[in-house]
């Protein structure tokens, strides 16, 4: 699961001759939705685990067809490129203000919005809270990997201390430029949010972990729960300046001390 | 006002509450916007009825989440309006450009105060350039109507509906703040039920269909031009059918008033019911849409005018239209207000003599 390519790495077919009866028992095959081209994304990128993952969500819960998403401006606008539903542009970090107006027209469909840490947690910080606070009941895939991609590596607001970008060479200063922001605690302050947690993709069990949730998410979507928000902390190698496997490790020793993973909140079965 | 409004009866609201019920009436589903002044009542007539008639409401956080939900419910296949004043239509510029790039209707009330910057609530023509131009980043135009009273802020808010579907473009009607607040009499029961043109292109889902992607990304630069060549190709067909104007005052006119919304409202009493006989006669061209601009008519009507007097309440904005329209046929002049000031028609009428006389 380390390769971050959707299309190369994970649904490769092999190149060893097998027997008829071996063949039969397919073990892991394209989801219908992932579609079969390369995706631009860096060596090691997390967003072709999670484009996978998120295929294969909607397909194992039966709403290819009634899906819409909402694509962010950042290294992930070309989403639409690579999952075959419905989508959208949003301008940046709008995507939550367009998927209410998606939502509100068509509450039968499976809205959602798949954002990166600039567009959710710095531009649009305004529609990501008060999305959430009216509880609307879409699903957000909140993407944070600690730095502005497509632009070629400047701060985010979860940039962590000390962490070299180009806006910030001698370390990310909190005296100047504050400190990481936790969207999922953030949230966790408002009323409406019915599922908030936070989860990556770096390991065998963390990919199952998020699948496990993200699937939860979007059932909390289909059952009229509300509002909830996966956040992935996903590894950018190329503006960390690592190899891919050093981008894993970092996530998991150092990453994670500034973003401790979890469910921040998880109320679907409130009363 | 009472929604139930019996057939054949005329009702007495605002341009606010005209331009909500008008909206309704014109099949208008989603509305989202945010509290500014001098539009708030047109807010508040749309949070009290849409949600009664089988629509959506939303206070929106801000006026960039009122767009973009607005983009979202558009997207949706729906019929979609807000609704500001100035400061807030410049916050929405980032919204109309992007619908614009994704080619999605919509319509857009701009309330206009007076500027810049907070300005002041009072009546103003400040924005003509943002509507007329584009507003925002990149090579557009919006169709901007421009209504002179209560019932044109109905009429023209129906047909923004319909030139917003036919051309699938953002369109702009550019009240004011008098025109906003003014009641007078109005009939809603000509209003022809709503025919949405159909959407293929919406996102709703994909059962039986390919998927659809709404977006203005377009990387390859022969792509982004062809595209642009494309809204150019559409703005000629609006250029060519959509020109809307009003011409009042007699056919031999040696002098023409030039004035839109407001200020042609005053400019019309001068033609009409002048306050004191004119040595020389006098007939208002009245643009109602802005853009496009009544180009031909005007340079017709230049043909024959000793000289135009342009009003408005700003330093001087539809005069550069004008000019560009009569281009030398005769002189212009300007007559100008600004802040917040309405000219009267004394001033008018004053300025007329010196001119002209």
């Amino acid at each position: 699961m380390r390769s971050g390519n959707a299309g190369n790495g994970m649904g490769k077919k092999t190149t060893t001759k097998r027997t008829e009866s071996e063949v039969k028992r397919v073990l892991y095959e394209r989801p219908r939705a992932l579609l079969d081209v390369h995706t631009h994304y860096c060596a090691g990128c997390g967003h072709g685990t999670m484009h996978r993952l998120l295929a294969e969500v909607l397909e194992e819960l039966g709403v290819l067809e009634q899906a819409i998403g909402v694509a962010p401006v950042g290294c992930a606008v070309l989403a639409y490129d690579y999952v075959d539903i419905d989508w959208t542009e949003a301008a940046h970090g709008r995507a939550p203000a367009v998927a209410t107006g998606l939502k509100r027209v068509h509450p039968d469909k499976v809205v959602f919005t798949y954002q990166g840490d600039g567009d959710l947690a710095s531009i649009g910080m305004a529609e990501t809270i008060h999305a959430a606070n009216r509880g609307e009941n879409i699903t957000v895939i909140f993407i944070n990997n600690a730095i502005y991609g497509m632009t070629q590596g400047q701060m985010a607001p979860t940039t962590l201390i000390g962490q070299k970008t180009k806006t910030t060479p001698r370390g990310r200063d909190p005296e100047t430029t504050g400190y990481p922001l936790k969207v999922c605690e953030l949230l966790d302050q408002l009323v409406a949010p019915v599922l908030l947690a936070r989860t990556t993709v770096v390991t065998p069990k963390h990919v199952r972990q998020t699948k496990a949730l993200l699937k939860k998410a979007f059932q909390c979507q289909m059952e009229n729960v509300g509002y909830s928000l996966i956040e992935v902390l996903s590894p950018c190698p190329t503006y960390w300046h690592m190899t891919p496997m050093e981008a894993y490790h970092f996530i998991e020793q150092t990453v994670t001390d500034s973003f401790p993973l979890g469910v921040i909140r998880d109320v679907k079965d409130r009363a | 006002m009472d929604s139930e409004q019996p057939e054949g009866k005329v009702a007495l609201v605002s341009g606010n509450e005209a331009a909500g019920e008008a909206a309704i009436r014109a099949g208008c589903r989603f509305y989202a916007g945010y509290p500014i002044t001098p539009q708030n009542e047109l807010t508040a007539y749309i949070a009290d009825q849409l949600p009664l008639r089988g629509g959506v409401f939303i206070q929106a956080e801000s006026e960039l989440a009122a767009i973009n939900m607005v983009f979202g419910a558009s997207a949706a296949g729906t019929r979609a309006m807000t609704s500001s004043s100035s400061p807030g239509i410049s916050l929405k510029q980032e919204g109309i450009s992007y619908m614009v790039g994704c080619e999605l209707p919509a319509v857009i009330i701009n309330v206009q105060r007076a500027g810049p910057g907070l300005g002041n609530i009072s009546p103003a023509q400040g924005d003509y350039y943002q509507a007329t131009r584009g507003g925002g980043h990149g090579d557009y135009r919006c169709i901007s109507l421009a209504p002179f009273s209560v019932q044109e802020v109905c009429d023209l808010t129906y047909l923004a509906f319909d030139l917003a579907d036919a051309y699938r473009t953002p369109v702009i009607l550019l009240a004011d703040g008098m025109i906003g607040q003014m009641m007078e009499p109005v009939r809603f029961d000509h209003l022809p039920a709503p025919s949405p043109t159909p959407r293929p292109w919406a996102l709703t889902g994909t059962p039986g269909r390919k998927r659809n992607v709404i977006k203005s990304l377009r990387l390859p630069p022969e792509e982004l031009e062809a595209f642009n060549l494309k809204l150019q190709d559409v703005y000629a067909t609006i250029e060519q059918r959509e020109v809307r104007l009003e011409v009042t005052g007699p056919d031999d006119a040696e002098v023409l008033l030039a004035a839109y919304g407001t200020s042609a409202r005053i400019c019309r009493q001068i033609v009409e019911r002048p306050l004191r006989q004119l040595p020389f006669k006098v007939a208002l061209f009245r643009p109602i849409t802005l853009w496009p601009f009544p180009t031909a008519k005007l340079a017709e009507l230049a043909e024959k005018a000793r000289g135009i007097l342009v009003v408005e309440m700003s330093a001087g904005q539809m005069v550069d239209d004008v000019r560009m329209a009569v281009a030398g046929r005769c002189p212009i002049e300007l007559l100008a207000r600004m802040g917040g000031n309405i000219p009267s028609a004394a001033e008018i009428t004053e300025k007329l003599i010196t001119l002209f006389a």
